[in-house]
């Protein structure tokens, strides 16, 4: 049985419906991040998930049973969340604000028993945040800060956690240390982990289950391998200028435009950051010669004007050598970001010197462009 | 551990602090003023019965006492209820002062007086305090309406400011068209005053303050979970719709106390929550609003004392003491947090 289940659920703000027909599907021990773009209505789903905003139909289960049936204690046992707002405290230590998450358990006047206790530390100690314990929760950094409202969901002791962009203003040490507490709650304890993410390298690596949401409807729910495609991305967040790479996760700006003004001899990863350091400055470019398996192709073939390359894993031919060296007269400089050959491209050696019996110039530095 | 035994410490000793403070202001209230009572005298009135049926008997336990136990538990009253003011908005310079709310308690109760003494009647201890209260329930319907409207704390407070000004103005006019020996009396209160209270009206204001004080406490748990905003209270199970009601309700109650019997006093609620936190150095509700409620009775004692003193036998209206040793207060606090926090 799933843990968390939509059936037909419609979210929106004061009665107008912005995402209808929603259905999901969750089990235990998964995390599951939505994706799409700002103001795409990631928060709006998780605020109806969480009962934050009312559902404008349809229904929500949680462990088989219909939220509507369960009392706001009840669904505060089973479901906790961290919020995207940025929480502003007064004289508040972190402590207490991880105790806040005893809330549904402790009596009517808020006591926390011995066994309360142990579950805060054990919260604190779960994030690494128990030096922070007795600290002021206004006067710490952002990320532990993060920390801190993560110790405070997990001492809920929830079955489900709601994070809505966990990683917003985080550096990247803090991203990968959250990312990776919440990888160790679905495992060690099974809660189902339900997140949004701007980070699309990270959603491929965090999570088991990616949902697209796009405008006006949930368009594609699957695992990263499956959705995280190159076309899917460009769709999903309308990308004109740029483009996103599935395989690494990375992102690369607008093309240069233009006839190739160098050409860029590059290879074996050698290429990327000149490829780059081009683009920066504008500066259209043609580049090869190597095979399509190679690091430098992935970069390349988003940036460069023209690419020479050769089928993976096959020796660069003599033909494919001759083509590269015409386009080299075409731009008129050449730019060596490799000089080391193997035995697969010894044919890219012939750029070098067919370079200096045409008196092309070979430039040293960027600058020179 | 170490730091939590140290914590434990510090509550104590503040509450020690403040339990000798108040005790302090109590006596300093009784021994000051024209009778020229000595301090060694005022304890063995207090504790011994001595000098029964002479004069510094009957001024100790007929006129101080009473005064003093009503400026004690309004001033209670005031510092709680700008605490739960503050609390409801996540503002630490709301207050039923402040968001008009005093103002229209005084604009209801002064149109409740001329009518009634128009037909003859009086108005009874406890019918005063339900007119004032009706008046907050009114001021804080229209600042919540407004609420619903804007998200700016800032854009609030001048609404409040505004509706404070506005029912200033309508109780003026009121006054205005009273009859005479009505304009005195009305015009005085307006101002504001701990004078004149006997013990009939002490039992009325201990009955109000100390129930709706009593009430808070069993609110300790929600206050405490709503520091950490709306959006986590509802996560954790909490109903903030009725909280916030009773917040309200149990807030203008106490500010209703305050103007039936004293007028509007500025600054008070604002000030008292603020130094009570530095005090503890917490936020939390268990510990602030005992300690509100204690250096609020001992914040308008010295006021009084002030008011009734200084410029012996002319006294001073309460708010122009609490607004010169409170508005200093309030200024500091803004000052020294952090830009754009309000």
């Amino acid at each position: 049985m799933s843990k968390l289940s939509a059936e037909g659920l419609s979210v929106g703000y004061g009665g107008k419906v912005l995402i209808g027909g929603i259905s999901l599907s969750l089990n235990a021990g998964e995390v599951v991040t939505l994706i799409g773009r700002n103001g795409a209505g990631k928060s709006t789903i998780l605020k109806s998930l969480t009962r934050q905003l009312q559902a404008l139909g349809g229904r929500v289960y949680v462990d088989g049973a219909d939220t509507k049936s369960l009392s706001d204690r009840q669904f505060a046992e089973k479901v906790s969340v961290v919020l995207t707002e940025r929480l502003k405290t007064e004289r508040m230590t972190c402590e207490e604000v991880v105790e806040a998450g005893r809330y549904p358990y402790t009596d009517f006047f808020g006591k926390l028993t011995p066994k309360d206790r142990d579950v805060v530390r054990e919260s604190l100690q779960m994030v690494g945040a128990e030096p922070l314990a007795e600290r002021s929760f206004s006067a710490i950094s952002d990320g532990q800060r993060q920390r801190v409202l993560l110790a405070r969901a997990i001492c809920q002791q929830p079955q489900i956690m709601v994070l809505d962009e966990p990683t917003s203003y985080l550096d990247i040490r803090y991203k990968i240390e959250i990312l990776g507490i919440l990888r160790r709650l679905a495992a060690e304890r099974k809660m189902l982990i339900v997140l949004s993410l701007h980070e699309l390298d990270l959603a491929a690596k965090v999570s088991d289950k990616i949902v697209c949401v796009e405008g006006d409807r949930v368009c594609m729910a699957g695992a990263p391998e499956e959705v995280l495609c190159e076309e899917m991305i460009r769709a999903l967040y309308g990308l004109q200028n740029g483009s996103y790479n599935a395989l690494f996760g990375s992102v690369e700006l607008e093309k240069p435009q233009g006839e190739a003004r160098l050409f860029v001899l590059a290879g074996g990863g050698t290429g990327i950051p000149v490829f780059r350091a081009l683009q920066r400055r504008g500066i259209p470019f043609s580049c090869g010669i190597f095979p399509e398996n190679d690091v430098d192709f992935q970069v390349a073939r988003v940036l460069a004007q023209k690419v020479f390359s050769v089928p993976a894993f096959s020796r660069v031919t003599e033909e494919a050598a001759s083509r590269a060296c015409e386009e080299l007269s075409r731009a008129g400089k050449l730019y060596a970001a490799c000089k080391t050959f193997g035995e697969c491209n010894a044919e890219c050696a012939r750029l070098l010197s067919f370079a200096k019996e045409r008196g092309i110039p070979e430039i040293l530095t960027l600058s020179e462009v | 551990m170490k730091e939590k035994s140290r914590r434990l410490l510090r509550n104590q000793l503040c509450f020690a602090a403040l339990a000798v403070l108040l005790f302090a202001a109590v006596v300093a209230n009784i021994w000051a003023g024209s009778a020229g009572i000595s301090v060694g005298d005022v304890f063995k009135i207090l504790f011994t019965g001595a000098y029964r049926g002479e004069a510094a008997h009957t001024i100790v336990w007929d006129i101080r006492m009473p005064r003093l136990t009503a400026a004690a538990l309004l001033g209670g009253a005031l510092g709680v209820s700008g605490y739960l003011i503050q609390t409801y908005f996540r503002n630490p310079i709301a207050s039923p002062f402040v968001l008009g709310i005093s103002s229209g308690a005084k604009m209801v109760l002064a149109f409740v007086v001329v009518i009634a003494v128009n037909f003859g009647g009086s108005m009874g201890g406890v019918s005063m305090v339900l007119a004032s209260f009706a008046g907050s329930l009114l001021a804080t319907g229209f600042v919540l309406l407004c609420a619903g409207r804007t998200k700016n704390m800032a854009v609030l407070l001048v609404v409040g400011i505004m509706i404070g000004y506005i029912c200033s103005a309508v109780t003026d006019l009121i006054i205005t068209f009273a009859k005479d020996e009505q304009i005195v009396n009305l015009t005085y209160w307006s101002m504001g005053s701990f004078s004149g209270k006997e013990w009939g009206d002490v039992a009325v204001i201990a009955c109000f303050v100390l129930a709706a004080f009593l009430g808070t406490l069993l609110l300790v748990k929600p206050i405490s979970a709503f520091r950490l905003g709306e959006g986590y209270a509802q996560s954790m199970g909490m109903n903030v719709r009725l909280f916030r009601v009773l917040l309200l309700l149990l807030s203008s109650l106490l500010s209703a106390c305050v103007v039936a019997y004293a007028g509007p006093v500025s600054f008070v609620g604002i000030a008292v929550p603020h130094l009570t936190k530095r005090m503890f150095s917490s936020s939390k509700p268990s510990l602030i609003l005992p300690g509100s409620f204690l250096l609020g009775a001992v914040f308008c004692l010295v006021c009084d004392l002030v008011a009734r003193t200084v410029f012996a036998p002319t006294e001073l209206a309460i708010s122009t003491v609490t607004a010169v040793l409170g508005a200093p207060v309030v200024i500091a606090m803004l000052l020294s947090r952090r830009r754009g926090e309000v």
